[in-house]
């Protein structure tokens, strides 16, 4: 297991976090797009996606929650070495990974102060898979729609009533990776 | 060891990694509430503060080893800040680099939007000097965070007023302050009026980075952007009433050049390389004259 651990991180970590971070930078800026990258390997239940948003986000100065499933020996060992993170309860946290039941509530989540919205948790949710098909986004970043297959609807629309605060999620499956920023309006079905 | 050259004992792109970190969570930040000015733990750079080093530490936190790197200084490609900055970064990330705005990727920009219109998969980065739009009518920062939370702008709107009832007109040109997604008031960077247009509904992204100020703030792709204004004194874009007089281009935003001490001036596209582009394809000002055989 130990060995398990120190395996899996980016073999060259400016360039490829780099890559990685820009790919993570254009799917947040474009809400409800897909984009793939690569780089990490982690210890599963971890997706290679989520794998690589945490090298590329966090560090020792974010607070991280891990939930559910994610929240197993072999992640903890792998973000203790690759990282450093500090483990958090789930009000605490920068930065939150696992499947969406097991963010429940999210409510839980930081969402911002008034006067600092951006001191708010991302929330880097596990899926099965990532489609273009779903309830209907728009906001800034979207120029006519998109669509995402959303786990649900209500807690993002009740996310966007809370705008400019509220929290901000990534959805990862495999090496794919999608971002829904608070700013975004999802069509309720 | 001793065949390393000096820039080999940088980083990719200069910044270490826990700094990239920092800044690509502010961005990310930044991009979540368009136009709310997100802190961020500004460095040191080997250049001056006024120089661009918000807009340089943006950059290093965006720049992959793929990407074609135009940097611009009031449109020009060629003046000392922006060929600084771009060799900074031929150095520090081996990126290629372009003047032309259709062929790059990232795009650094102090206090201009090029002419040439952006496309999906560029991104621009501004230099900002201030970026806080209420400062010189509040000096307190917390006062200022304030207003944004309230949603308080009534004091910039008394500030335009002011503009109207002793000029007649609004006369602010430049850092012409914009309202993102109906929320935030922002200050464009002191790009002149004419540009604030090309912020509204972009397909690239615009990222803004204050140096000294340590603040980050962004504009995603086809983000609402409105300059504030009032009904019977409408925001209005301006520009010198000429053509270029080197390439003779009607729709762009012109500097004025004195020629001589008689008077003598004339006008050119800010944009360099808009303007050498429609020279190259034939178009001609009035005081265009291609370079003699043999001139140096």
């Amino acid at each position: 297991m130990i060995a398990d651990a120190l395996e899996g991180g980016f073999a060259e970590a400016p360039v490829q976090s780099a890559r990685a971070f820009r790919e993570i930078l254009e799917a947040m800026a474009r809400p409800g797009t897909i984009r793939r990258v690569q780089g990490a390997t982690p210890p599963a239940p971890l997706s290679i996606a989520a794998g690589v948003a945490l090298l590329v986000l966090t560090d020792p100065t974010t607070r991280l929650h891990l939930a559910g499933e994610a929240d197993c020996p072999a992640v903890r060992d792998w973000v203790a070495f690759h990282i450093g993170a500090p483990l958090a309860k789930a009000e605490d946290a920068d930065f939150a990974v696992g499947p969406w039941e097991a963010l429940q509530p999210v409510s839980r989540f930081r969402i911002g102060q008034p006067d600092y919205p951006d001191r708010s948790a991302t929330l880097i949710v596990e899926c099965d898979r990532l489609v273009n098909h779903g309830p209907a986004l728009t906001g800034p970043g979207i120029g006519a729609a998109t669509w995402l297959n959303l786990p649900e609807t209500a807690a993002f629309r009740a996310n966007r009533a809370l705008f400019p605060l509220g929290f901000d999620t990534l959805f990862t499956a495999g090496d794919r990776i999608a971002g829904l920023p608070r700013s975004t309006r999802v069509e309720a079905i | 060891m001793s065949d390393l050259s000096p820039q080999d004992a940088y980083n990719f792109a200069y910044l270490d990694e826990q700094t990239k970190r920092m800044i690509r969570r502010a961005i990310l930040k930044g991009i979540a509430v368009p136009g709310c000015q997100v802190p961020f733990a500004s460095r040191e750079m080997p250049m001056p503060y006024g120089w661009g080093t918000g807009g340089v530490q943006v950059t290093a936190a965006c720049l992959v080893p793929e990407d074609r790197l135009k940097v611009i200084d009031q449109g020009a490609d060629d003046t000392t800040n922006a060929v600084s900055i771009r060799r900074f970064f031929q150095r520090t990330a081996g990126v290629a680099t372009t003047g032309a705005t259709g062929e790059a990727t990232v795009i650094q920009t102090r206090h201009r939007i090029p002419e040439t219109p952006l496309t999906e998969g560029q991104i621009l980065v501004f230099q900002v000097p201030i970026p806080e739009p209420l400062r010189f009518l509040e000096p307190r920062e917390t006062e200022t965070r304030k207003m944004h939370e309230l949603e308080e702008y009534g004091l910039m709107h008394v500030k335009l007023y002011e503009d109207v009832a002793r000029h007649g007109q609004i006369a602010t040109a430049y850092a012409y302050p914009v309202k993102v997604e109906g929320r935030y008031v922002m200050d464009p960077s002191p790009i002149p009026k004419f540009d604030n247009p090309k912020l509204s509904g972009s397909p690239a992204i615009q990222l803004f980075g204050a140096g000294r100020e340590q603040r980050i703030y962004a504009l995603p792709p086809w983000t609402g952007v409105v300059s504030l204004d009032f009904d019977d004194h409408p925001f209005e874009t301006s520009k010198a009433p000429h053509d270029c007089d080197l390439c003779g281009a009607k729709d762009s935003y012109l500097d004025e050049v004195i020629t001589d001490d008689q008077g003598g001036r004339m006008f050119v596209c800010s944009d360099t390389d808009y303007c050498a582009g429609r020279r190259a394809r034939g178009m001609k000002g009035r005081l265009w004259a291609p370079e003699p055989e043999g001139a140096a």
